[in-house]
């Protein structure tokens, strides 16, 4: 099943958890964790040496991971026995991507059961080539859009993406933030009125309150530094799993009183 | 031929491998570079900023003892003579009028050797723009003086402690920052890297060193063009300016790399900084980290246009060891009374070797540039000499 059918089938706002692979010993238990948690999919970070579009929490996160040996192959490789019902999104840089050649790359995922992928560094006129292995593959490539793309790029963004698109909700890094940006509700209505692909909205989300108020515009949220602050500062996957408990509650309360 | 980096494509390197939020940013300074190279006004300003205010044209020197001793007629072309003290102050100027144009208030920047940090804080103080410089903590420390000079100028510096602490963290942190300035903020990139338009555009900014030098050789030299054209390379820009003038002739090219900073002699393809083209890089395509005894060719890559003149065949990639650089510029110094900066020094210690192994024939002409002077090495090499 596609991955969009698999998000539009939970039939709620959509929460999609954030970890970075081998990040601990026991990392996979953080998607365990996630998965009990009612995460509807969880984006896999797979960590590269020089995150450009990540902040610092992420950046650590991504230095402790490769400190500790973490590879693509190796995280793959515990990943595939993992039998878990919420489709896993990966998200890393081209280069690694490259390393493998886009082909083998995006079989490899297929292989380990990843269902989609997100390359931030990597736009829509450089996709191409990525874009036609993924398909091959039977992998959904998630294109992403920002608050500084126009609406005809916006439009090709929508149609070309798959899975669902990616809105960054605000013009910087990933991190956490105090207030969300104004740009975000903006945006994620900009997306839905060009295409009918959902839309996640991430950057910057870290509390209930956060994910609700944009979750209202959007189809869900991506919640990333907030839980790899948790991490780093030694919170366990049941720990994790209890704050991404709170944050489902506070979509699915929304979503009720809305009703 | 066309100038395919026209296109932001040098065969199968270059591209605008960007995040979404950069896209529109760089698509702006394409355009305005566009019209800004075509504008006569523009290109006039930038020709007045480049006499008076850098000092240009510069020298075109003659080395004569070194000449003596290595048995091959050297030419070295001066960059290390003007205002600031190395060629990135021709490429800053270009950017920062660009910048006014495009009514942005401040520059952001990227630096290893602090060179580039020094012109983007000189271009910003003659224009009255602020600027933002990002340096690693590690050439913060090896490159104190020029920290000094930045913030002399009103610069703000921002260390960078995080991977290597060197220049390709300086620059991820730049681009981090740009991310969230776009509107107010133009990102001055000092090499010939970063996504399209910047490794055409600075390398257009700096061909004033490589036409400049073939003026001058048709007047030094009965044969008009040197055989051997010779620049070191960090991200690529003295050289790519200096081949731009000679490109179209039968000179023999040769850019002069760090041992521990190879790209073009020893990346594999891959994407960093927006940009496609040789990288080193582990064997699970982890960027490596660079080392070199000079900060400016501190960097693990290595501009998309050398990556295709080294396919091509039409320029050769070589590399020197610190030790080498050590006792060139040593040797330049006690010659002719010329202390190059470390990064140029590259270049002068691939012509002492290849000279010293007959790989120059006997005879030979050779034009260097000397991309700096070596002022901002002295407590490098206080240790060292
Ligand atoms: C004097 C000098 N030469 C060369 C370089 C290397 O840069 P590029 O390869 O872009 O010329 C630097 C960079 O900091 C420099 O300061």
């Amino acid at each position: 099943m596609s991955l969009e059918k698999r998000l539009r089938d939970r039939g709620r706002k959509l929460l999609m958890p954030y970890v970075t692979g081998g990040i601990t010993d026991d990392w996979t238990g953080y998607l365990r964790s996630f998965a009990a948690a009612g995460a509807d999919a969880i984006e896999l970070g797979l960590p590269f040496s020089d995150p450009t579009l990540d902040g610092a929490t992420i950046q650590e996160a991504s230095d402790a991971a490769l400190a500790r040996g973490a590879t693509v192959h190796g995280i793959l490789a515990e990943i595939e026995g993992l039998d878990l019902d919420v489709p896993l999104v990966a998200s890393t840089y081209y280069n690694l991507v490259l390393r493998d050649g886009t082909s083998a790359f995006c079989a490899a995922l297929r292989q380990a059961g990843v269902a989609g992928l997100i390359v931030p560094d990597l736009p829509l006129e450089e996709a191409g080539e990525l874009a036609d292995a993924a398909a091959a593959a039977g992998v959904d490539l998630v294109l992403l859009a920002s608050p500084s793309t126009p609406p005809p790029r916006l439009y090709e963004i929508a149609r070309r993406s798959r899975g669902f698109v990616y809105a960054v909700s605000r013009m910087g890094t990933t991190g956490e933030r105090a207030a969300l940006a104004e740009s975000a509700g903006a945006l994620a209505e900009r997306i839905k009125q060009v295409g009918d692909r959902p839309v996640l909205l991430g950057f910057g989300i870290s509390t209930p309150e956060q994910a609700v108020e944009a979750a209202r515009r959007a189809d869900g949220v991506v919640v990333g530094a907030a839980i790899m602050r948790r991490i780093l500062d030694g919170a366990g996957p049941d720990d994790v799993g209890a704050y991404v408990t709170t944050l489902r509650r506070a979509l699915d309360q929304e979503s009720d009183e809305r009703r | 031929m066309k100038d395919l980096a026209e296109r932001g494509r040098f065969g199968d390197y270059g591209g605008r491998y960007v995040p979404e939020s950069l896209v529109a940013a760089c698509a702006e300074v394409e355009d305005a570079f566009r019209e800004a190279r075509s504008d006569p006004g523009f290109r006039e300003r930038l020709g007045t900023l480049l006499a008076l205010h850098v000092g240009r044209p510069t020298p075109l020197t003659p080395a004569p003892r070194l000449s003596a001793e290595l048995g091959v007629t050297l030419l070295l072309k001066r960059e290390d003579l003007t205002h600031t003290g190395s060629h990135k102050i021709n490429n800053v100027l270009g950017q920062a009028l660009l910048a006014t144009r495009m009514g942005r208030t401040r520059l952001i920047a990227e630096t290893g050797a602090g060179m580039h940090g020094v012109a983007v804080a000189t271009g910003a103080a003659l224009l009255g723009l602020r600027a933002t410089v990002f340096m690693g903590e590690r050439d913060v420390e090896r490159q104190a003086l020029n920290v000094f000079r930045m913030r002399m100028l009103g610069a703000e510096v921002v260390p960078v402690g995080v991977g290597s602490r060197t220049l390709k963290d300086a620059t991820s942190e730049a681009m981090r920052h740009w991310v969230g300035a776009t509107g107010e903020a133009y990102y001055c990139v000092g090499s010939v890297i970063g996504p399209t338009p910047y490794p055409w555009m600075v390398r257009e900014f700096q061909r004033v060193i490589g036409d400049e030098a073939r003026g001058q050789c048709a007047e030094a030299l009965a044969s008009a063009v040197p055989d051997y054209v010779v620049a070191c390379v960090g991200g690529g820009s003295n050289a790519a300016g200096t081949f731009a003038g000679f490109v179209d002739t039968a000179a023999r090219l040769v850019g002069v790399e760090a041992e521990g900073g190879a790209g073009a002699s020893r990346g594999r393809l891959g994407v960093l900084h927006g940009f496609r083209s040789l990288f080193l890089q582990d064997e699970h395509g982890q960027i490596s980290e660079a080392h070199s005894i000079a900060a400016g060719l501190d960097y693990p890559g290595v501009g998309p246009e050398h990556a295709y003149l080294r396919d091509l065949g039409r320029a050769r990639y070589v590399t020197v060891s610190d030790e080498e650089v050590v006792a060139a510029a040593v040797r330049l110094a006690r010659t002719e009374g010329i202390v190059p900066a470390l990064e140029s020094a590259h270049a002068i210690a691939w012509v002492i070797r290849a000279a010293g192994a007959g790989e120059l024939p006997p005879g030979a002409t050779v034009l260097i540039t000397l991309s700096g002077r070596g002022d901002k090495d002295m407590s490098t090499l206080k240790e060292l000499v």
